[in-house]
């Protein structure tokens, strides 16, 4: 649908997924939920490599689809470290975008919200495009947006739960407050309804990995989430009714037949 | 000189910077980047950048990532 095409920095997009890469059956399996639910942007990251280069057969995948990349910064609990895995990434793929990630408890994976304000300004500084992944924490948006995020990523839910969007009105607060922004929900959703929910709320895009990868069935997961995020968007443009207490018919009952009659 | 690659000790002798590392390593022509003692090492810097003895060095590539 031509209305929702939209843009990132000079890259324009008709889809509004993002999907990780991570913990597929396999790489053909990746392979083909990318194909079929045709991402806006997939997510990568970097680990340390042997020289028998393991490493190197994923990333000649992804690059035969020519979709942008969203390099992270999975696994590090301090700014030094996110900023030396983020200019790392921008060698490696050529990019200055960077889902900042700061973890700062190990049960939840919960971001760091100091730390992350602290890598954020770092890599801004840089020059890097920061994706933070973030809380739903309405005055830790602000921070970000006031060090110069035009992008926020606030969790549904914590990474991997699939237990969807845990505080709509958070989310709510958050498109409602930063009306300019991009803001993606990033993690926690476990079913496509969480990412249509998500989308109807007037979020721009989802981020997801573990509801496709782990699903029963990859591909097909991939391609409902795809539709879902379609959906849950059009419906945002269409406008949601509101909700009320009372039923209000919708056939109309203006010379209605004879039932009825006492 | 002995430094610890990738979490692992190794020896290493005549190879003075991260140029010679990677090719007597087995990295030459993989898409790596790299770090010395946690700072970034750019590309540009490989020929010029000395190793040093007890360097801790992270060679790191492409992986899946959510």
């Amino acid at each position: 649908m031509a209305g929702n095409t939209w843009n990132i920095d000079n890259d324009k997009f008709s889809s509004r997924l993002f999907l990780g890469t991570a913990a597929y059956p396999s790489l053909e399996i990746l392979s083909q939920s990318i194909k079929y639910s045709k991402p806006a942007l997939v997510t990568v990251s970097l680990r340390r490599e042997n020289a028998a280069g393991n490493g190197q057969d994923f990333w000649k995948i992804i690059k035969q689809f020519n979709i942008p990349v969203l390099p992270n910064t999975a696994g590090c609990y301090s700014a030094k470290e996110a900023v030396t895995t983020a200019e790392m990434a921008r060698e490696v793929f050529e990019t200055n975008r960077i889902k900042l990630e700061v973890i700062g408890d190990d049960y939840t994976l919960q971001p760091d919200p100091y730390r992350l304000l602290d890598a954020t300004e770092q890599l801004i500084n840089k020059g890097f495009e920061v994706y933070p992944y973030m809380t739903d924490d309405l005055v830790l948006a602000q921070r970000l947006v006031d060090l110069g995020c035009n992008i926020l990523m606030p969790w549904g839910a914590p990474i991997g739960s699939g237990r969807g969007l845990n505080n709509i009105y958070a989310l709510k607060q958050l498109r409602a407050r930063f009306p300019d922004k991009i803001l993606i929900v990033d993690a926690g959703l476990g079913a496509p309804s969480h990412a249509a929910k998500a989308m109807e709320i007037g979020y721009d895009a989802c981020l997801l990995n573990t509801a496709v990868a782990k699903a029963g069935d990859c591909v097909l997961m991939a391609k409902a989430f795809s539709c879902a995020i379609e959906a849950g968007r059009n419906a945002y443009l269409a406008g949601i009714i509101n909700e009320q207490e009372r039923a209000c018919p919708s056939t109309p009952l203006l010379d209605k037949p004879f039932w009825h009659y006492e | 000189m002995r430094i610890t690659l990738n979490g692992e000790i190794i020896r290493l002798e005549n190879v003075t910077n991260i140029s010679k590392l990677l090719s007597s390593q087995g990295y030459e022509n993989k898409m790596v980047a790299i770090a010395v003692n946690g700072a970034f090492v750019p590309r540009s810097s490989y020929d010029t950048h000395v190793i040093n003895d007890k360097d801790e060095i992270e060679i790191v590539a492409p992986m899946q990532g959510g």
